[in-house]
Protein backbone atom coordinates (compact mmCIF):
# COMPACT_ATOMS: atom_id res chain seq x y z
CA UNK A 1 0.00 0.00 0.00
CA UNK A 2 1.56 3.35 -1.04
CA UNK A 3 1.46 6.26 1.34
CA UNK A 4 -0.60 8.90 -0.45
CA UNK A 5 0.78 11.71 1.76
CA UNK A 6 4.36 11.28 0.57
CA UNK A 7 3.56 10.46 -3.03
CA UNK A 8 4.34 13.85 -4.62
CA UNK A 9 7.75 13.93 -2.97
CA UNK A 10 8.59 10.42 -4.13
CA UNK A 11 7.29 11.24 -7.57
CA UNK A 12 8.97 14.57 -8.23
CA UNK A 13 11.80 15.19 -5.78
CA UNK A 14 15.29 13.79 -6.31
CA UNK A 15 17.04 15.46 -3.38
CA UNK A 16 16.53 17.92 -0.57
CA UNK A 17 19.77 19.66 0.42
CA UNK A 18 19.95 21.54 3.69
CA UNK A 19 22.62 24.25 3.84
CA UNK A 20 24.70 24.75 6.97
CA UNK A 21 24.75 27.77 9.26
CA UNK A 22 22.28 29.45 11.56
CA UNK A 23 19.84 30.47 8.83
CA UNK A 24 19.23 27.34 6.84
CA UNK A 25 18.20 27.27 3.21
CA UNK A 26 16.68 24.20 1.62
CA UNK A 27 17.55 23.43 -1.96
CA UNK A 28 15.27 21.02 -3.74
CA UNK A 29 16.30 19.19 -6.86
CA UNK A 30 13.43 17.93 -8.99
CA UNK A 31 13.72 14.54 -10.70
CA UNK A 32 15.14 15.26 -14.15
CA UNK A 33 12.58 13.21 -16.04
CA UNK A 34 9.66 14.72 -14.12
CA UNK A 35 10.88 18.29 -13.82
CA UNK A 36 8.69 19.84 -16.53
CA UNK A 37 5.57 18.27 -15.03
CA UNK A 38 6.60 19.40 -11.54
CA UNK A 39 7.40 22.95 -12.69
CA UNK A 40 4.00 23.23 -14.34
CA UNK A 41 2.26 22.05 -11.16
CA UNK A 42 4.23 24.52 -9.04
CA UNK A 43 3.52 27.43 -11.38
CA UNK A 44 -0.15 26.50 -11.35
CA UNK A 45 -0.42 26.19 -7.57
CA UNK A 46 1.75 29.10 -6.44
CA UNK A 47 1.42 32.83 -7.03
CA UNK A 48 4.01 34.34 -9.33
CA UNK A 49 5.58 37.47 -7.85
CA UNK A 50 8.09 38.09 -10.67
CA UNK A 51 10.21 36.32 -13.23
CA UNK A 52 13.90 37.15 -13.69
CA UNK A 53 15.43 36.57 -17.14
CA UNK A 54 12.93 33.77 -17.72
CA UNK A 55 15.17 31.61 -15.52
CA UNK A 56 14.11 32.47 -11.98
CA UNK A 57 10.53 32.55 -10.75
CA UNK A 58 9.85 34.30 -7.44
CA UNK A 59 6.79 32.57 -6.05
CA UNK A 60 4.57 32.57 -3.02
CA UNK A 61 2.65 29.58 -1.71
CA UNK A 62 0.70 29.63 1.55
CA UNK A 63 3.00 31.67 3.82
CA UNK A 64 6.25 30.70 2.10
CA UNK A 65 8.16 32.70 -0.52
CA UNK A 66 10.54 30.71 -2.66
CA UNK A 67 12.45 30.64 -5.91
CA UNK A 68 12.00 28.14 -8.69
CA UNK A 69 14.68 27.78 -11.36
CA UNK A 70 13.97 26.75 -14.92
CA UNK A 71 16.39 23.82 -14.70
CA UNK A 72 14.35 22.17 -11.96
CA UNK A 73 15.72 23.46 -8.69
CA UNK A 74 13.91 25.26 -5.89
CA UNK A 75 15.24 27.24 -2.96
CA UNK A 76 13.25 27.75 0.23
CA UNK A 77 14.53 30.17 2.84
CA UNK A 78 13.68 30.80 6.47
CA UNK A 79 11.78 27.58 6.97
CA UNK A 80 11.97 25.85 10.32
CA UNK A 81 13.05 22.40 9.33
CA UNK A 82 12.96 19.70 6.68
CA UNK A 83 9.54 18.54 7.82
CA UNK A 84 8.09 21.97 7.00
CA UNK A 85 9.73 21.82 3.56
CA UNK A 86 8.28 18.38 2.91
CA UNK A 87 4.80 19.46 3.95
CA UNK A 88 4.97 22.47 1.65
CA UNK A 89 6.23 20.38 -1.24
CA UNK A 90 3.49 17.81 -0.75
CA UNK A 91 0.86 20.53 -1.04
CA UNK A 92 2.64 22.38 -3.81
CA UNK A 93 3.01 19.30 -5.98
CA UNK A 94 -0.42 17.83 -5.36
CA UNK B 1 52.96 30.07 -20.19
CA UNK B 2 50.62 27.11 -20.45
CA UNK B 3 47.98 26.67 -23.12
CA UNK B 4 44.62 25.84 -21.44
CA UNK B 5 43.05 24.89 -24.78
CA UNK B 6 45.62 22.10 -25.24
CA UNK B 7 45.24 21.03 -21.62
CA UNK B 8 41.46 20.80 -21.92
CA UNK B 9 41.86 18.07 -24.54
CA UNK B 10 43.12 15.82 -21.73
CA UNK B 11 39.94 16.26 -19.73
CA UNK B 12 37.04 14.17 -21.08
CA UNK B 13 34.49 15.97 -18.91
CA UNK B 14 34.82 19.15 -20.96
CA UNK B 15 32.97 17.42 -23.76
CA UNK B 16 29.97 17.46 -21.45
CA UNK B 17 27.05 19.79 -21.98
CA UNK B 18 24.62 20.72 -19.22
CA UNK B 19 21.11 21.31 -20.60
CA UNK B 20 22.67 22.23 -23.93
CA UNK B 21 25.26 24.58 -22.40
CA UNK B 22 28.98 23.96 -22.61
CA UNK B 23 30.18 23.02 -19.12
CA UNK B 24 32.12 25.78 -17.35
CA UNK B 25 33.71 24.46 -14.21
CA UNK B 26 34.63 27.16 -11.66
CA UNK B 27 34.38 24.99 -8.54
CA UNK B 28 38.01 23.93 -8.43
CA UNK B 29 38.55 24.96 -4.82
CA UNK B 30 36.05 22.24 -3.91
CA UNK B 31 37.43 19.60 -6.27
CA UNK B 32 39.23 19.44 -9.60
CA UNK B 33 38.42 17.55 -12.78
CA UNK B 34 40.57 14.57 -13.85
CA UNK B 35 42.75 14.19 -16.94
CA UNK B 36 42.66 11.06 -19.04
CA UNK B 37 46.20 10.20 -17.90
CA UNK B 38 44.99 9.83 -14.30
CA UNK B 39 41.83 7.95 -15.28
CA UNK B 40 43.82 5.53 -17.43
CA UNK B 41 46.50 4.97 -14.80
CA UNK B 42 43.82 3.88 -12.32
CA UNK B 43 42.03 1.74 -14.93
CA UNK B 44 45.31 0.21 -16.09
CA UNK B 45 46.25 -0.68 -12.53
CA UNK B 46 42.98 -2.52 -11.98
CA UNK B 47 43.22 -4.23 -15.35
CA UNK B 48 46.83 -5.35 -15.20
CA UNK B 49 48.51 -5.14 -11.78
CA UNK B 50 45.86 -5.13 -9.09
CA UNK B 51 46.55 -6.91 -5.82
CA UNK B 52 46.94 -5.94 -2.21
CA UNK B 53 50.22 -4.25 -1.30
CA UNK B 54 53.02 -5.29 1.05
CA UNK B 55 53.89 -8.74 2.33
CA UNK B 56 52.45 -10.51 -0.64
CA UNK B 57 55.10 -12.68 -2.26
CA UNK B 58 53.36 -13.12 -5.58
CA UNK B 59 54.05 -11.10 -8.72
CA UNK B 60 50.95 -8.92 -8.66
CA UNK B 61 51.44 -7.94 -5.04
CA UNK B 62 55.06 -7.04 -5.78
CA UNK B 63 53.99 -4.88 -8.72
CA UNK B 64 51.24 -3.17 -6.75
CA UNK B 65 53.61 -2.54 -3.83
CA UNK B 66 56.25 -1.07 -6.12
CA UNK B 67 53.69 1.27 -7.72
CA UNK B 68 52.28 2.32 -4.36
CA UNK B 69 55.76 3.06 -2.99
CA UNK B 70 56.68 4.92 -6.14
CA UNK B 71 53.59 7.09 -5.59
CA UNK B 72 54.96 8.10 -2.17
CA UNK B 73 58.35 8.92 -3.74
CA UNK B 74 56.74 11.05 -6.48
CA UNK B 75 54.72 13.02 -3.95
CA UNK B 76 57.84 13.53 -1.81
CA UNK B 77 59.65 14.90 -4.85
CA UNK B 78 56.67 17.13 -5.73
CA UNK B 79 56.82 19.03 -2.42
CA UNK B 80 60.62 18.67 -1.99
CA UNK B 81 60.37 16.42 1.08
CA UNK B 82 63.54 14.55 2.05
CA UNK B 83 62.11 11.10 1.39
CA UNK B 84 58.95 9.04 1.12
CA UNK B 85 59.26 8.30 4.84
CA UNK B 86 57.83 11.77 5.40
CA UNK B 87 54.79 11.14 3.18
CA UNK B 88 51.73 9.50 4.72
CA UNK B 89 48.81 8.71 2.48
CA UNK B 90 45.47 9.48 4.07
CA UNK B 91 41.94 10.07 2.77
CA UNK B 92 42.37 13.81 2.42
CA UNK B 93 43.25 17.03 4.20
CA UNK B 94 40.64 16.46 6.90
CA UNK B 95 42.04 13.07 7.85
CA UNK B 96 45.59 14.42 7.74
CA UNK B 97 44.70 17.14 10.25
CA UNK B 98 42.83 14.66 12.43
CA UNK B 99 45.91 12.45 12.36
CA UNK B 100 48.03 15.26 13.81
CA UNK B 101 45.32 16.16 16.33
CA UNK B 102 44.87 12.62 17.63
CA UNK B 103 48.52 11.61 17.58
CA UNK B 104 50.60 14.63 18.47
CA UNK B 105 47.74 16.58 20.07
CA UNK B 106 46.29 13.77 22.15
CA UNK B 107 49.68 12.65 23.50
CA UNK B 108 51.50 15.94 23.84
CA UNK B 109 49.09 18.74 24.69
CA UNK B 110 48.14 19.45 28.29
CA UNK B 111 45.93 21.95 30.08
CA UNK B 112 48.99 24.15 30.47
CA UNK B 113 49.44 24.45 26.71
CA UNK B 114 48.02 26.70 24.04
CA UNK B 115 47.61 26.37 20.33
CA UNK B 116 46.88 29.01 17.70
CA UNK B 117 44.21 28.51 15.07
CA UNK B 118 43.12 31.21 12.64
CA UNK B 119 39.60 32.34 11.86
CA UNK B 120 40.63 32.01 8.22
CA UNK B 121 40.81 28.25 8.65
CA UNK B 122 38.49 25.71 7.07
CA UNK B 123 36.31 23.88 9.60
CA UNK B 124 38.60 20.88 9.17
CA UNK B 125 41.40 22.76 10.94
CA UNK B 126 39.08 24.09 13.66
CA UNK B 127 36.73 21.26 14.63
CA UNK B 128 39.34 18.56 15.44
CA UNK B 129 41.19 20.98 17.75
CA UNK B 130 37.97 22.13 19.42
CA UNK B 131 37.02 18.48 19.99
CA UNK B 132 40.39 17.61 21.46
CA UNK B 133 40.57 20.72 23.64
CA UNK B 134 37.37 19.57 25.35
CA UNK B 135 39.25 16.46 26.47
CA UNK B 136 42.73 17.84 27.04
CA UNK B 137 41.71 21.32 28.21
CA UNK B 138 44.40 23.21 26.33
CA UNK B 139 43.60 26.75 25.25
CA UNK B 140 42.90 27.64 21.63
CA UNK B 141 43.78 31.21 20.74
CA UNK B 142 42.04 32.33 17.57
CA UNK B 143 43.68 34.89 15.31
CA UNK B 144 41.29 36.98 13.27
CA UNK B 145 41.38 38.82 9.97
CA UNK B 146 41.74 42.39 8.82
CA UNK B 147 38.93 44.14 6.92
CA UNK B 148 40.56 43.08 3.65
CA UNK B 149 40.42 39.47 4.72
CA UNK B 150 44.15 39.19 5.41
CA UNK B 151 45.45 37.37 8.43
CA UNK B 152 45.95 39.84 11.28
CA UNK B 153 49.69 39.42 11.83
CA UNK B 154 49.65 41.91 14.68
CA UNK B 155 47.07 39.79 16.49
CA UNK B 156 49.11 36.69 15.67
CA UNK B 157 52.21 38.20 17.27
CA UNK B 158 50.19 39.09 20.33
CA UNK B 159 48.68 35.58 20.58
CA UNK B 160 51.89 33.57 20.31
CA UNK B 161 53.81 33.00 23.53
CA UNK B 162 55.96 30.48 25.36
CA UNK B 163 52.93 28.26 26.04
CA UNK B 164 52.11 27.92 22.33
CA UNK B 165 52.81 24.35 21.18
CA UNK B 166 51.15 24.38 17.77
CA UNK B 167 50.20 26.94 15.13
CA UNK B 168 47.49 25.86 12.67
CA UNK B 169 47.15 27.95 9.55
CA UNK B 170 45.95 27.65 5.97
CA UNK B 171 48.55 28.37 3.31
CA UNK B 172 45.79 29.81 1.12
CA UNK B 173 42.28 30.70 2.26
CA UNK B 174 39.67 28.50 0.63
CA UNK B 175 37.26 31.46 0.58
CA UNK B 176 39.26 34.56 -0.30
CA UNK B 177 42.28 32.94 -1.95
CA UNK B 178 44.57 35.08 0.22
CA UNK B 179 48.05 33.57 0.45
CA UNK B 180 49.45 33.70 3.96
CA UNK B 181 53.05 34.61 4.65
CA UNK B 182 54.10 31.18 5.87
CA UNK B 183 57.77 32.03 6.26
CA UNK B 184 56.91 34.79 8.71
CA UNK B 185 54.47 32.56 10.63
CA UNK B 186 56.87 29.60 10.75
CA UNK B 187 59.73 31.75 11.98
CA UNK B 188 57.63 33.24 14.79
CA UNK B 189 56.32 29.79 15.76
CA UNK B 190 59.76 28.20 15.77
CA UNK B 191 61.16 31.09 17.81
CA UNK B 192 58.74 29.90 20.50
CA UNK B 193 59.48 26.22 19.77
CA UNK B 194 55.92 25.72 18.53
CA UNK B 195 55.17 23.41 15.61
CA UNK B 196 53.36 24.56 12.49
CA UNK B 197 50.55 22.62 10.83
CA UNK B 198 49.68 23.99 7.42
CA UNK B 199 46.47 23.27 5.55
CA UNK B 200 47.84 23.13 2.02
CA UNK B 201 44.60 22.05 0.33
CA UNK B 202 44.40 25.28 -1.67
CA UNK B 203 48.12 25.82 -2.27
CA UNK B 204 49.75 22.51 -3.23
CA UNK B 205 47.50 22.04 -6.31
CA UNK B 206 48.09 25.58 -7.53
CA UNK B 207 51.63 26.78 -6.85
CA UNK B 208 55.13 25.45 -6.16
CA UNK B 209 55.32 24.34 -2.54
CA UNK B 210 58.69 23.42 -1.05
CA UNK B 211 58.37 22.07 2.48
CA UNK B 212 62.07 22.50 3.19
CA UNK B 213 62.14 26.11 2.08
CA UNK B 214 58.99 26.88 4.09
CA UNK B 215 60.29 24.81 7.02
CA UNK B 216 56.75 23.70 7.97
CA UNK B 217 56.40 20.78 10.36
CA UNK B 218 53.16 19.36 8.98
CA UNK B 219 51.52 19.95 5.61
CA UNK B 220 48.12 18.47 4.77
CA UNK B 221 46.60 18.33 1.29
CA UNK B 222 44.05 16.45 -0.80
CA UNK B 223 44.53 14.55 -4.04
CA UNK B 224 41.08 15.27 -5.44
CA UNK B 225 41.80 19.00 -5.62
CA UNK B 226 44.89 18.33 -7.74
CA UNK B 227 43.57 16.10 -10.53
CA UNK B 228 43.75 12.85 -8.56
CA UNK B 229 40.82 10.66 -7.49
CA UNK B 230 38.84 11.26 -4.32
CA UNK B 231 39.77 9.41 -1.14
CA UNK B 232 43.50 10.01 -1.32
CA UNK B 233 45.41 12.78 0.42
CA UNK B 234 48.72 13.44 2.07
CA UNK B 235 50.19 14.35 5.39
CA UNK B 236 53.77 15.53 5.10
CA UNK B 237 55.61 15.56 8.39
CA UNK B 238 59.27 15.98 9.28
CA UNK B 239 60.77 12.54 9.82
CA UNK B 240 62.12 13.33 13.27
CA UNK B 241 58.61 14.21 14.46
CA UNK B 242 57.01 11.15 12.89
CA UNK B 243 59.55 8.87 14.53
CA UNK B 244 58.48 10.13 17.93
CA UNK B 245 54.75 10.14 17.25
CA UNK B 246 52.46 7.26 18.11
CA UNK B 247 50.37 5.80 15.27
CA UNK B 248 46.89 7.10 14.45
CA UNK B 249 45.05 3.94 13.45
CA UNK B 250 46.01 0.44 14.51
CA UNK B 251 45.76 -2.67 12.38
CA UNK B 252 47.58 -4.58 9.71
CA UNK B 253 50.55 -3.20 7.78
CA UNK B 254 51.51 -0.65 10.44
CA UNK B 255 53.28 -3.15 12.69
CA UNK B 256 56.46 -5.22 12.47
CA UNK B 257 55.18 -7.71 14.98
CA UNK B 258 52.40 -8.34 17.43
CA UNK B 259 53.70 -10.89 19.88
CA UNK B 260 51.60 -12.41 22.64
CA UNK B 261 53.40 -12.42 25.97
CA UNK B 262 51.92 -15.08 28.21
CA UNK B 263 53.48 -13.63 31.36
CA UNK B 264 51.87 -10.21 31.07
CA UNK B 265 48.94 -11.55 29.05
CA UNK B 266 49.43 -8.66 26.66
CA UNK B 267 50.49 -8.33 23.06
CA UNK B 268 53.83 -6.62 22.56
CA UNK B 269 53.71 -4.46 19.46
CA UNK B 270 56.57 -3.18 17.34
CA UNK B 271 55.64 -0.42 14.87
CA UNK B 272 56.52 -0.68 11.22
CA UNK B 273 58.96 1.68 9.49
CA UNK B 274 57.88 5.05 8.19
CA UNK B 275 55.58 5.89 6.52
CA UNK B 276 53.75 2.55 6.94
CA UNK B 277 53.51 3.01 10.71
CA UNK B 278 50.79 5.55 9.94
CA UNK B 279 48.99 3.63 7.21
CA UNK B 280 46.97 0.89 8.89
CA UNK B 281 44.99 -1.65 6.91
CA UNK B 282 44.71 -1.97 3.16
CA UNK B 283 45.34 1.52 1.83
CA UNK B 284 43.72 3.31 -1.11
CA UNK B 285 46.18 1.80 -3.58
CA UNK B 286 44.50 2.92 -6.79
CA UNK B 287 44.02 6.40 -5.32
CA UNK B 288 47.74 6.57 -4.59
CA UNK B 289 48.54 5.52 -8.14
CA UNK B 290 46.11 8.13 -9.46
CA UNK B 291 47.77 10.75 -7.28
CA UNK B 292 51.19 9.78 -8.64
CA UNK B 293 49.94 10.28 -12.19
CA UNK B 294 48.35 13.62 -11.25
CA UNK B 295 51.61 14.82 -9.72
CA UNK B 296 53.53 13.77 -12.84
CA UNK B 297 51.01 15.62 -15.00
CA UNK B 298 51.24 18.80 -12.92
CA UNK B 299 55.02 18.67 -12.84
CA UNK B 300 55.17 18.28 -16.60
CA UNK B 301 53.12 21.45 -17.05
CA UNK B 302 55.07 23.21 -14.33
CA UNK B 303 53.67 24.57 -11.10
CA UNK B 304 55.11 28.03 -11.86
CA UNK B 305 53.15 28.03 -15.13
CA UNK B 306 49.96 26.96 -13.39
CA UNK B 307 50.37 29.66 -10.76
CA UNK B 308 51.02 32.29 -13.45
CA UNK B 309 48.01 31.17 -15.51
CA UNK B 310 45.66 31.30 -12.54
CA UNK B 311 47.00 34.70 -11.50
CA UNK B 312 46.33 36.04 -15.00
CA UNK B 313 42.79 34.60 -14.96
CA UNK B 314 42.21 36.18 -11.55
CA UNK B 315 43.53 39.57 -12.67
CA UNK B 316 41.32 39.41 -15.77
CA UNK B 317 38.23 38.30 -13.83
CA UNK B 318 38.66 41.03 -11.21
CA UNK B 319 38.89 43.65 -13.96
CA UNK B 320 35.77 42.31 -15.65
CA UNK B 321 33.85 42.02 -12.38
CA UNK B 322 34.68 45.66 -11.79
CA UNK B 323 32.40 46.55 -14.71
CA UNK B 324 29.40 45.00 -12.96
CA UNK B 325 27.72 47.48 -10.63
CA UNK B 326 25.76 44.89 -8.66
CA UNK B 327 28.80 42.78 -7.83
CA UNK B 328 30.91 43.15 -4.73
CA UNK B 329 34.21 41.30 -4.51
CA UNK B 330 34.92 40.04 -1.00
CA UNK B 331 38.39 40.59 0.42
CA UNK B 332 41.54 41.93 -1.12
CA UNK B 333 41.80 42.35 -4.89
CA UNK B 334 45.58 42.36 -4.82
CA UNK B 335 46.53 39.54 -7.20
CA UNK B 336 50.09 39.43 -5.87
CA UNK B 337 48.78 37.89 -2.63
CA UNK B 338 45.86 35.95 -4.08
CA UNK B 339 45.40 32.59 -5.70
CA UNK B 340 42.71 31.84 -8.30
CA UNK B 341 39.75 32.13 -5.96
CA UNK B 342 37.23 34.96 -6.24
CA UNK B 343 34.48 35.28 -3.65
CA UNK B 344 31.70 37.69 -4.53
CA UNK B 345 28.24 38.91 -3.65
CA UNK B 346 25.44 40.10 -5.92
CA UNK B 347 23.08 42.84 -4.79
CA UNK B 348 19.61 41.55 -3.81
CA UNK B 349 20.58 37.91 -4.25
CA UNK B 350 21.83 35.27 -1.86
CA UNK B 351 24.83 33.17 -2.80
CA UNK B 352 22.71 30.05 -3.40
CA UNK B 353 20.42 32.06 -5.70
CA UNK B 354 23.42 32.99 -7.80
CA UNK B 355 24.85 29.48 -7.92
CA UNK B 356 21.45 28.09 -8.95
CA UNK B 357 21.06 30.83 -11.57
CA UNK B 358 24.51 30.16 -13.08
CA UNK B 359 23.80 26.43 -13.04
CA UNK B 360 21.06 27.09 -15.62
CA UNK B 361 23.83 28.17 -18.00
CA UNK B 362 26.15 25.27 -17.28
CA UNK B 363 28.38 27.38 -15.01
CA UNK B 364 29.41 25.55 -11.84
CA UNK B 365 30.31 27.75 -8.87
CA UNK B 366 29.98 27.12 -5.14
CA UNK B 367 27.85 29.06 -2.69
CA UNK B 368 27.50 29.24 1.08
CA UNK B 369 30.14 29.22 3.79
CA UNK B 370 32.60 26.91 2.01
CA UNK B 371 33.14 25.25 5.42
CA UNK B 372 34.53 28.52 6.78
CA UNK B 373 31.72 30.05 8.82
CA UNK B 374 34.02 31.93 11.25
CA UNK B 375 35.73 33.64 8.30
CA UNK B 376 32.36 34.88 7.04
CA UNK B 377 31.49 36.08 10.55
CA UNK B 378 34.79 37.99 10.66
CA UNK B 379 34.02 39.70 7.38
CA UNK B 380 30.45 40.44 8.47
CA UNK B 381 28.79 38.59 5.60
CA UNK B 382 26.34 35.72 5.51
CA UNK B 383 27.53 33.73 2.49
CA UNK B 384 29.64 34.14 -0.61
CA UNK B 385 29.59 32.90 -4.16
CA UNK B 386 33.00 31.45 -5.01
CA UNK B 387 34.46 31.13 -8.48
CA UNK B 388 37.75 29.24 -8.40
CA UNK B 389 40.06 28.58 -11.33
CA UNK B 390 42.49 25.90 -12.39
CA UNK B 391 44.87 25.14 -15.21
CA UNK B 392 42.13 24.28 -17.73
CA UNK B 393 40.04 27.45 -17.32
CA UNK B 394 40.07 30.19 -19.94
CA UNK B 395 39.33 33.90 -20.26
CA UNK B 396 36.42 33.04 -22.57
CA UNK B 397 34.82 31.13 -19.72
CA UNK B 398 35.19 34.19 -17.51
CA UNK B 399 33.56 36.29 -20.25
CA UNK B 400 30.62 33.86 -20.27
CA UNK B 401 30.32 34.14 -16.47
CA UNK B 402 30.29 37.95 -16.67
CA UNK B 403 27.78 38.00 -19.53
CA UNK B 404 25.49 35.66 -17.62
CA UNK B 405 25.67 37.74 -14.43
CA UNK B 406 24.73 40.81 -16.44
CA UNK B 407 21.30 39.23 -16.99
CA UNK B 408 20.45 39.69 -13.31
Amino acid sequence: MRNKQTMPIQQYIARIEETCGEEKDFIIVLKYEKKEEAINKILKNATLIRSISGIIYDLKFQKASFRLYKNGKIIFKKLKDKKEVETLLENLLS
Amino acid sequence: MLNPYEIRKDFPIFKRKIDGNQLIYFDNAASSQKPIQVLEAVKDFYETSYANVHRGVHTLSQEASELYEEAHREVAKFISADSMEEIIFVRGTTEAINLVTYTFGLRELTSQDEIIVTLMDHHSNIVPWENLSRIKRFRIRYVGLTKEGLLDYKAFNEAINSRTRMVCVPHVSNVTGIINDLKKIVKSAHDYEALVLVDGAQSVPHMPVDVKELDVDFLAFSGHKMLAPTGIGVLYCKKQLLENMEPFHGGGSMIKQVKYDSKSERCIIEWNDLPWKFEAGTPNISGGIGLMEAVKYLRKIGMENIEQHERELTRYALEEFNELEKIQIVGSKDVSIKSGIIPFLVENFDSHDIALFLDNFGIMVRSGFHCAQPLHQQLGIRHTVRASFYLYNTKEEIDKLIETLKQL
